[in-house]
């Protein structure tokens, strides 16, 4: 295969239906008689209902129905019906299912009416009597009662730590050089741009057509007909356009069951979209206590890895994810402790949120490993040198590629490193003082079986299709590039469709693992369309009939022997001779087991950061940043520049802005609005810079795709953090680190 | 709570009046009945179906929803739609004439986006920002545009959009 767009960077194929205003997100599909949904949320973390008074709700012109646990229609019986294809190990939540509360912000209720603007009225008319209990939500009380986690399906993709080795705890108390730290994270909520919202179009008896915001159309699929006991056939899922998602779209949110169930109920179709505040009464990231305790001997080698988490779930699943496995893939030890626990909480379960586990546990692992170099006296990138390995030492397997190297050199070329003084406040610009960091990051390049169908038709045009998302990533821009490279086609004349459950198979969309997966769907199926071509060929021109596949070049459009024996012969020839005037490949691409087994496969990062850090105030900006990424091929410079600069101010944002504030009183979140909870925004991020380490790694997949969706913002927060240490001597090991906590360290008078 | 009961028992129950209002939309003249409760911006998206125009808070608080009136750009979440009676609207509907806006065609070069959602509106406050004419340089045109929140993180490149469009003299 020719690589003539592979590697290009193309601008962004639906660029033009998002600057023109015409790409529709769910909330967005106008249909006539449209009635309109309003959630009532719960004010206390848990209780009983005891009376919902509807009656003065009810009253407002326009008001259709409302809906609470009392009265609604039933809805499958099982608990497993609910489970949709990222849910953790319990029983889901089920909205309005009897009269408990089990968190604040729970949905109880639901006014269907004419217009938004009675729906969102009346639903302010509601008043609620509880009964309540008292009820657990700060984790910090409650480290102690930590359990290890059930386990269950979901675990597969997210494996415990591995047993320890050695004796980590006695090493690390001889070891002569030694760095140990608590990290403090706070809850995080998703907040993409575009709020949950679902259009839900009665098509009739038992049949639906939903536009959701989701990362997974074939996921809310299966859920809506689980749970509402329809088939699968009269159920289908679009998401063409999503807002932004970052894992808060992983799993069937509450607004696709109370609008589907209200569509059902009425025979009308709904549209029930959450609000900013809504936005913050499901999934997030779940705040997370983490120690460590690594030591290295006298040369500066690390001998012993301790790290353990203590995360926080909901009462009623364990949501899970991979915190303290990274330091022992990241550096080789003999001895290693790695600990994961939980304490369930009257919350919301938590739920995958950008870089879940990763972005977590790599603060802790990377400000860790910066404090060792600092207490071995060595510089941080020869630390982090010296303790290099090819091998991930948890598995003992060698990596498929590891590139990493190549990114510190780069990344510290560009930033002009070797210019660092290494003492902390040492460096200085007028009033600021300078701060210097680095960090290292990993994430795992996964893939997942998924479907692709290629459809070729007689205008010479091809259609690929997969039931894929794209929620920012580029995905629609990537799989036409590499579907235009397999078939030797013009850009142009290729489109690439996604976000709809009537199309072939695709797993829920995260975890960096899309573009290999769907990339893979995507080669599978031109190679099918390929050679149906080549048979198709065989019947019409003598020249071909005796060719074997590899004797074809399929270039331009067409079919060309290699021996130049024939003329060659178009797609558009070809297609036009079948009856149906259309040809299509349905193909999955699989992962290479027996290939991949072998090695661990992830991405890797350096990132090197500069801080400014205002002495009076304790305000830390982040003036430059260079992240060098080794990630396999990328197959657009453009989109995956853009993807990495994302993480980055991500990065930047768990590093410095956000957190969700609980009122432990209420178990409510204080700042559950764009005002309170603090993104960054344009005027805090200045000078970013990405560099691209190309690996070429068979090893992961044909094309050589790892995906790119986390490992931008992994390494940002602890390099943050180390470069704050460096400008003030103290460290902030408690996220996000604010002016508050800064103010504390930055005087060394204070 | 029992506060709460108390207020609710006397909140009226009538749907307010429809009032009529002229608005010029994006070069056309739309004449509307509307409810006083209803905002600019779900007049846009629920009424005229202009979904272009997005909404991110309805708070005032992420700038998804700017729309150009009267050529100066508001949030369309804080102000009602009984209030733009004889104005003109630029929604990103509007934007391009024929051709896409320079701004649009810089979004796309530049990569100034990745969902899209926030789009709109920073093109709008963009468009907005560089009528204004404050913005002098790279700096201050990022302090203009920082009521435009971009959860994907496209700021860079919104600024190189911008950066571009203004360098490309359109607006001096
Ligand atoms: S929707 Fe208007 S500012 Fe957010
Ligand atoms: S492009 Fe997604 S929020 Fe800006």
């Amino acid at each position: 295969m020719q690589q003539k767009y592979i590697g290009q960077p193309v601008s962004r194929v639906d660029g033009e239906a998002k600057v023109t205003g015409s790409a529709k997100y769910a909330a967005e599909f106008n249909v006539p008689k449209l009635r309109y949904g309003y959630v009532v949320n719960s004010t206390i973390a848990k209780g009983k209902i005891i009376k919902i008074n509807l009656e003065r709700a009810m009253a407002v012109q326009g008001v259709i129905k409302i809906y609470t646990h009392e009265n609604r229609p039933s809805t499958a019986w099982l608990s497993f019906n609910y489970a949709d294809m990222d849910a953790p190990p319990g029983k889901p939540f089920v909205p309005m299912h009897n009269n408990k509360i089990v968190y604040n912000g729970q949905p109880i209720a639901m006014i269907v009416a004419e217009t938004f603007e009675q729906a969102r009225y009346a639903a302010s008319l509601v008043t609620v009597e509880y009964d309540k209990e008292e009820h657990e939500s700060d984790l910090h009380a409650h480290l102690t009662e930590a359990r290890l986690p059930k386990k269950g399906l979901a675990t597969l993709l997210k494996p415990g730590p591995p047993k320890p080795k050695g004796e980590a705890e006695k090493i690390y108390e001889a070891s002569p050089v030694k760095a140990a730290g608590t990290f403090v994270h706070g809850i995080e909520h998703h907040n993409p741009m575009e709020m949950f919202a679902s259009t839900v179009v009665y098509e009739g008896e038992k049949k639906l057509t939903i536009f959701d915001k989701t990362q997974g159309t074939i996921n809310c699929q299966l859920y809506v007909a689980n749970v509402f006991g329809l088939p699968f056939k009269n159920v289908r899922v679009i998401s063409h356009y999503v807002g932004g998602a970052f894992g808060s779209g992983l799993r069937p949110q509450y607004q696709l069951f109370l609008a589907v169930m209200a569509s059902l109920d009425l025979k009308k179709s709904v549209r029930l979209s959450m609000n900013r505040h809504q936005m913050f009464t499901f999934g997030h990231r779940p705040a997370t206590v983490q120690k460590t305790k690594f030591g290295a001997n006298d040369v500066g080698k690390i001998q012993a890895i301790n790290h353990e988490s203590i995360g926080e779930t909901s009462q009623f699943e364990d949501y899970t994810e991979i915190v303290v496995n990274w330091a022992n893939m990241l550096y080789p030890s003999p001895n290693t402790k790695l600990q994961y626990k939980l304490k369930p909480l009257d919350v919301a379960s938590p739920m995958d949120m950008r870089a879940p586990g990763g972005a977590t546990g790599l603060h802790a692992v990377e400000v860790t490993i910066d404090e060792l170099a600092y207490q071995a006296k060595m510089d941080p990138v020869d630390f982090r040198l010296l303790n290099y390995t090819d091998m991930d030492q948890t598995t003992e397997k060698p990596y498929s590629s590891k590139e990493l190297k190549e990114c510190f050199k780069q990344a510290a070329d560009k930033f002009g490193w070797k210019n660092r003084n290494p003492e902390p406040r040492s460096m200085r610009r007028n009033h600021k003082l300078i701060g210097w960091g680095i960090a290292t990051g990993i994430w795992e390049a996964m893939q997942l079986p998924t479907r692709a169908e290629a459809v070729l038709t007689a205008d010479g045009k091809l259609t690929v299709s997969s039931a894929t998302s794209d929620f920012g990533t580029g995905t629609y821009t990537v799989m036409a590039q590499i579907a235009a490279d397999c078939m030797g086609m013009d850009l142009a004349d290729v489109s690439f469709k996604l976000g709809d459950s009537d199309m072939p198979f695709a797993p829920i969309s995260g975890g960096s693992f899309t573009a290999a997966s769907t990339g893979t769907a995507v080669q599978a199926a031109c190679l099918g369309l390929r050679k149906k071509l080549l048979k198709k060929a065989q019947k019409m021109v003598a020249a071909f009939t005796e060719a074997e596949f590899d004797d074809i070049d399929f270039t331009d459009s067409g079919l060309h022997l290699k021996n130049n024996s024939g003329p060659p012969l178009s797609y558009r020839e070809i297609v036009a001779a079948t009856k149906e005037k259309t040809l299509k490949s349905k193909n999955m691409g699989w992962p290479n087991a027996m290939k991949q087994r072998k090695f661990t496969r992830a991405t890797h990062s350096a990132v090197f950061v500069e801080v400014e850090v205002d002495e009076d105030f304790g305000i830390v900006k982040v003036t430059r940043m260079v992240t060098a990424v080794a990630a396999g091929k990328i197959l657009n410079p453009k989109t995956a520049r853009s993807q990495i600069l994302g993480g980055m101010v991500w990065g930047i944002s768990k590093a410095l802005r956000e957190e969700s504030v609980m009122d432990h009183r209420f178990g409510k979140f204080m700042n559950d609005s764009l005002a309170e909870y603090h993104l960054p925004v344009n005027a805090d991020i200045n000078d970013l810079e990405v560099i691209f380490v190309e690996e070429d790694d068979k090893i992961v997949n044909d094309l050589g795709i790892k995906g790119l969706g986390e490992i931008g913002l992994v390494a940002v927060p602890p390099a943050i953090a180390n470069a704050v240490f460096h400008a003030t001597g103290k460290r902030v090991n408690d996220l996000p680190i604010t002016m508050d906590k800064v103010m504390d360290y930055a005087s060394p008078l204070v | 709570m029992d506060e709460n009961i108390t207020a609710v028992k006397d909140a009226p129950v009538a749907e307010p009046k429809s009032h009529p209002v002229t608005i010029n939309i994006n070069g056309q003249q739309h004449q509307l009945l509307v409810q006083p409760w209803v905002t600019l911006l779900d007049a846009l998206r629920e009424k005229l179906d202009l979904t272009g125009t997005k909404k991110g808070c309805d708070h005032g608080q992420c700038g998804a929803c700017t729309v150009l009136v009267n050529g100066k750009r508001i949030n369309s979440c804080l102000t009602l739609a009984v209030m733009q009676n004889g104005k003109e609207i630029t929604t990103i509907e509007g934007i391009a004439n024929g051709e896409m806006h320079p701004m649009q065609q810089a979004f796309i070069k530049y990569d100034a986006f990745q969902c899209g959602y926030c789009t709109p509106g920073q093109i709008c406050s963009a468009i907005g920002m560089l009528q204004e004419g404050h913005a002098t340089n790279r700096e201050e045109v990022k302090e203009l545009m920082s009521g435009n929140i971009c959860r994907c993180g496209a700021y860079s490149n919104i600024v190189e959009a911008i950066m571009d469009v203004k360098e490309g003299g359109q607006y001096e």
